[in-house]
């Protein structure tokens, strides 16, 4: 699983990366999780429905809410009204 | 006396010519010790950075919607999202949206192609000093269509909602709706004359 945050002037950045069945890349990757919604982030999870085959999204706030198997968690800036 | 008078007044002059130089050569040399300073601080931008981030953005957009989608955005450089509480699958009475990059996203009815109102919504990101806090053009789309396929409802509760035409010119909408159209159109018939050509080939 990768962890990439969309950033201004630089794309998307790697965060960190690791395999959830681990115990340390786990914690690895909670730790990352809650640092970055503590710093303002949202987070969302890109996904690919069984059926269909769409692509859809979903948003997560807690590490626990990310679907198993998933591959990527995006971080992006919190939405505000312009 | 009057000699006097006027060894007086150049005297003045003198100190005053003195004062009015010296003032001017204290400024002079801080200036010129400033500068180096200035320059050492100031960020050196790579011209090619925001280019080379936005190249980035469009793979990673593209890795993540739908191939149609990601087709629409490249060829006509906007992305239609229909929404979720759509009165009828068939698209009759259904709403749209258009994601544009760093614009309001416009919601219309797909029947009747009537505009119903500009949502303005941003992702600024605050941390960000050197290159502003306006993620890329394709990674603000990402976001919108993230947020539209996620949390409909969440993210037209947060956005600004106003009539149309406030940020967005609705001539310009118009006009890509008809161009939306043609694309689709001519998708449909490109899609449609494949197997027939696969078939004369094969």
């Amino acid at each position: 699983m990768k962890f990439l945050r969309l950033m201004p002037g630089r794309g998307e950045v790697v965060l960190a990366e690791g395999d959830p069945r681990l115990s340390a890349d786990e914690e690895r990757l909670v730790e990352e999780f809650r640092r970055q919604l503590d710093a303002g982030m949202w987070a969302a999870v890109p996904t690919t429905d069984g059926s269909s085959g769409r692509r859809e999204a979903v948003m997560v706030r807690d590490f626990a809410d990310i679907p198993a198997g998933a591959e990527r968690v995006i971080f992006f800036p919190r939405a505000a009204g312009g | 006396m009057s000699s006097v008078a006027f060894v007086v007044v150049a005297l003045i002059a003198a100190t005053l010519a003195t004062y009015s130089l010296a003032t001017r050569l204290r400024a002079a040399r801080g200036e010129r010790r400033r500068a180096p300073r200035r320059s050492r601080q100031a960020p050196v931008l790579d011209p090619g950075t925001e280019r080379r981030a936005e190249r980035r953005a469009r793979t990673l957009l593209r890795s993540i919607v739908n191939r149609d989608e990601w087709e629409m955005y490249r060829d006509l450089g906007f992305i239609r999202v229909i929404g979720r509480n759509a009165l009828d699958e068939s698209g009759t009475g259904a709403y749209c949206y258009l994601i544009y990059p760093h614009k309001p996203i416009v919601a219309y009815l797909a029947g009747s192609n009537s505009l119903m109102s500009e949502y303005c919504v941003e992702f600024p990101d605050h941390e960000e000093r050197m290159y502003g806090p306006k993620l890329p053009d394709s990674d603000d789309v990402l976001a919108k269509w993230m947020m539209l396929r996620s949390d409909e409802e969440g993210l037209i509760r947060r956005a600004n909602m106003h009539l149309p035409g406030r940020q967005v010119d609705p001539q310009q909408v118009r006009r890509d709706l008809w161009r939306l159209a043609m694309w689709e159109r001519d998708r449909g018939v490109r899609r449609s004359t494949a197997p027939a050509a696969m078939e004369a080939t094969g």
